[in-house]
């Protein structure tokens, strides 16, 4: 086997682990003390601690250009092979320190937050099967086994969302986010199959020698990446796909921290970052507008929701759409360090927002008040008093997710916006990109203070409930003031101490590579072009951020401006981001319906038609038939042939049987008959 | 006189009226007999082989062997008889026809 090395044995590790905890909990958890949490949580510590491990391991290597894979022989029939395997860098490492501790936190967040839960047992080991396959996504070296492990991340956040299935609207969000997954897995399929036409393999490495070598070029290389990409949107919920991330907020709270903000969510993106050198220009360009119109578009809904989830989880998805344009515009490191950062910054977010809803839904209980929501931040206010961790810490990852210098996300975003600065320089007619990620940043500054200051500030809209609410127990507070913590940009720049600056081990430890297909821009004039624009990027993205956090400001926290008089003013605007552009109701009435309508047409070809006359019919025919051999193989066969034979036998035997008398002499001359018989026989 | 063919022809007659007399009488002595003319025929025949044909003393031998044969199935059959008569008082073989069906 493939063992023997530190980082393949841990890697192992980090993998099954979470699958032992899974399969213990699944099968034996309603058995064990405490259902089993301490398990799950058990072997996610140790992970965390093999990802720490590493992690140290590639900072003391202090080598961008660390490259670690193992492979054992999967399925060998000659021709055809399929090597299963790791493949292990720095993005990887990273990455799987970030799953390991956002998983963990998750984990440890849920010991209160799902406290008494009908189905514990199953939640944690739910979310050992999550960790597993997203780590598996993480370590594959191959497009088949991370198909596999796709597909299983899919499965379970179908399984989470779906979590609470009793409540109808759960399961129908768990069975809209898989479907939708799946539309865009099968341009995955489709994309993966292309690849393994034209070049015969699966593995990484060989697919980009093989786009190096030109085996696939040209519009075919555009077409198979673009179904690669259509994993991603659908995954990573862009446009137009983006549609099933709003309502998987049904899940458990830490549930969509875990997957539906930090990793699984992520995923698309990772996967458009490792598969990076296999984008043909038109490819990426393509990629750069689906997610620079991802950015904007969410971000737009975001303003004017109303549930403290919906307005995070729209965030989340304007923030995914950045990374896209990220790695649409070239700058893929800025993606993945993006990534990095928003996993830490949202899941807080998230955390936060389960700490909210986890109070308001206790005093809320005590009050024996279950019609008030306790998500809609109409209902809330003035909790800052109340909860003051909760609310420093939602405070300091709302400072980063807008963008404002000393936290890490000022870094990452100003990373994208300067990619896409440099871009549009370039190519001066994609000018549209750069305005949608710069007033995305702003209209993000934006809604997020609107969060904030809505849910912390002001004076309480409810002062019964308000007087209910209380700080969440400590192993709700403690993951919150971790990732809060990891929000500052000082995390992000070791060993260089410049805010403004994303200058650190992460720039030095994670290079960007050079495209495999040939006539791509190289990583260096890439990395030329943004240092250029860096400087103007940065002002510009400090000068929006600054302008939505102002006008958040005065408009919910001074409340000079007035936002109903504003709203009122948008009218037709306001109603379109309040509905969410019709998505739901568009798709239902153009996809839905019509594909129900033909559905129910087909059925009526098929059992009214094909079924009721010619199946019946056939049948009809096949009775009749039946019944005439039927008639022939009984009345003429048995009754004649077969029992004829029998007769004629048993009255052959009725006359022959007189023969036999008894009488010795009788015998005798019947022999003596024979012998003369023969006698005369034999001389003629 | 004194030929081979004149002995095959009495014993021919011999073999005949032994096996009418098998064949046809009832009585199961009577039947023994028809066996004994049918045995003696066969001896002649041995006989006169043993005389013209070449057998020699061989044939001769054989004679005194079917003698003896024929002094043992005596011995043999009339003990079947006497069990006969004892078990269905009657030495008449037409009524001793059990093994009809």
């Amino acid at each position: 086997m493939i063992t023997g090395n530190f980082t393949t044995d841990a890697c192992l590790l980090i993998l099954f682990l979470p699958l032992l905890a899974f399969v213990i909990n699944i099968f034996f958890g309603k058995r064990l003390p405490r259902q089993g949490d301490w398990v799950s949580i058990g072997a996610i510590l140790i992970t965390l601690v093999l990802a720490l491990s590493l992690f140290v391991e590639m900072l003391s290597n202090w080598n961008y250009k660390f490259s670690h894979e193992v492979y054992f022989s999967w399925i060998d029939l000659g021709a055809f092979k399929i090597d299963l395997g790791f493949w292990v860098d720095n993005i990887t490492i990273v990455m799987l320190l970030v799953v390991s501790l956002i998983s963990s936190m998750t984990h440890i967040f849920s010991l209160e937050y799902m406290k008494g839960d009908v189905r514990y047992n199953r939640y944690y080991a739910y979310l050992g099967l999550f960790t597993f396959s997203m780590n598996g996504i993480v370590l594959a070296n191959n497009l088949m086994s991370l198909y596999i492990f796709w597909e299983l991340v899919g499965v379970s956040s179908y399984l989470l969302i779906g979590h609470w299935f009793e409540k109808h609207s759960a399961a129908d969000a768990s069975k809209k986010a898989f479907l939708t997954n799946r539309v865009g897995d099968i341009g995955f399929f489709i994309g993966i199959m292309i690849m393994f036409t034209a070049i015969g393999s699966f593995n990484f490495q060989q697919l980009f020698d093989g786009v190096s070598n030109e085996l696939i070029s040209g519009s075919l290389l555009t077409l198979a990446g673009l179904g690669l990409f259509m994993g991603a949107v659908g995954k990573s919920s862009q446009f137009p796909l983006h549609i099933w991330l709003p309502d998987a907020m049904e899940g458990p709270t830490p549930v969509s921290a875990l997957m539906h903000a930090a990793t699984m969510v992520a995923a698309g993106v990772y996967l458009t970052v490792r598969l990076f050198p296999l984008f043909t220009v038109d490819a990426l360009t393509i990629i750069a507008y689906v997610g620079g119109f991802t950015a904007i578009f969410a971000a737009t809904i975001a303003i004017t929701q109303n549930d403290i989830k919906k307005v995070l989880a729209y965030s989340t998805v304007s923030q995914l759409g950045y990374m896209v344009l990220a790695v649409g515009v070239g700058n893929y490191v800025a993606a993945f360090f993006h990534l990095l950062t928003h996993a830490m910054f949202k899941a807080c977010l998230f955390y936060g927002s389960g700490s909210v809803i986890h109070a308001m839904h206790h005093s809320l209980h005590d009050m024996h008040d279950h019609d008030t929501d306790p998500q809609d931040m109409r209902n809330m206010g003035g909790f800052k008093s109340k909860m003051p961790v909760t609310s420093m810490t939602m405070t300091i990852a709302t400072l980063a997710i807008a963008g404002v210098p000393l936290f890490s996300g000022f870094l990452s975003k100003d990373a994208i916006l300067a990619g896409t600065l440099s871009f549009v320089q370039s190519n001066p007619e994609h000018w549209i990109l750069a305005l949608f990620g710069f007033s995305a940043a702003a209209i993000t500054a934006f809604y997020m203070f609107r969060l904030i200051f809505m849910t912390f500030y002001g004076s309480p809209r409810m002062p019964k409930v308000f007087d209910g609410i209380h700080e969440s127990p400590k192993v709700m507070t403690y993951p919150l003031v971790v990732l809060a913590g990891l929000s500052f940009f000082i995390f992000y720049t070791v060993p260089y101490f410049n805010p403004f600056k994303d200058y650190g081990w992460f720039t030095k430890l994670i290079k960007a590579g050079n495209s495999a297909v040939p006539g791509n821009p190289t990583a260096k004039e890439i990395y030329d072009g943004v240092h250029y624009a860096h400087d103007a990027a940065m002002m510009l993205s400090l000068l929006v951020a600054a302008l939505g956090i102002g006008l958040s400001y005065f408009m919910y926290y001074r409340k000079s401006l007035s936002a109903e008089a504003w709203s009122k003013r948008a009218g037709f605007l306001y109603n379109l981001s309040l509905n969410k552009y019709y998505f739901d109701e568009n798709y239902n009435k153009f996809l839905y319906q019509p594909f129900l309508r033909l559905s129910r047409a087909v059925a009526y070809v098929d059992w009214d038609l094909y079924d009721k006359y010619f199946i019946n019919g056939f049948g009809y025919v096949t009775k009749i038939l039946s019944k005439i051999t039927g008639r022939l193989d009984f009345d003429g066969l048995d009754q004649t042939l077969v029992d004829g034979i029998g007769r004629s036998a048993q009255g052959a035997g009725k006359n022959l049987k007189t023969m036999q008398t008894g009488r010795l002499q009788n015998y005798m001359l019947f022999a003596l008959i024979g012998v003369i018989i023969i006698l005369v026989v034999q001389i003629t | 006189m004194d030929t081979l063919s004149n002995y095959l022809l009495i014993s021919s007659i011999l073999f005949s009226l032994g096996l009418f007399g098998v064949v046809t009488r009832r009585n199961g002595v009577a039947v023994l007999m028809g066996v004994e003319l049918i045995l003696n025929a066969a001896n002649l025949n041995f006989l006169a082989f043993a005389r013209f044909g070449g057998m020699n003393m061989s044939g001769q031998v054989y004679a005194l062997f079917v003698i003896v044969l024929a002094a043992a199935e005596a011995a043999v059959a009339l003990a079947i008889i006497i069990n006969i008569f004892n078990n269905f008082n009657t030495i008449n073989i037409d009524d001793v026809s059990e093994l009809k069906q």
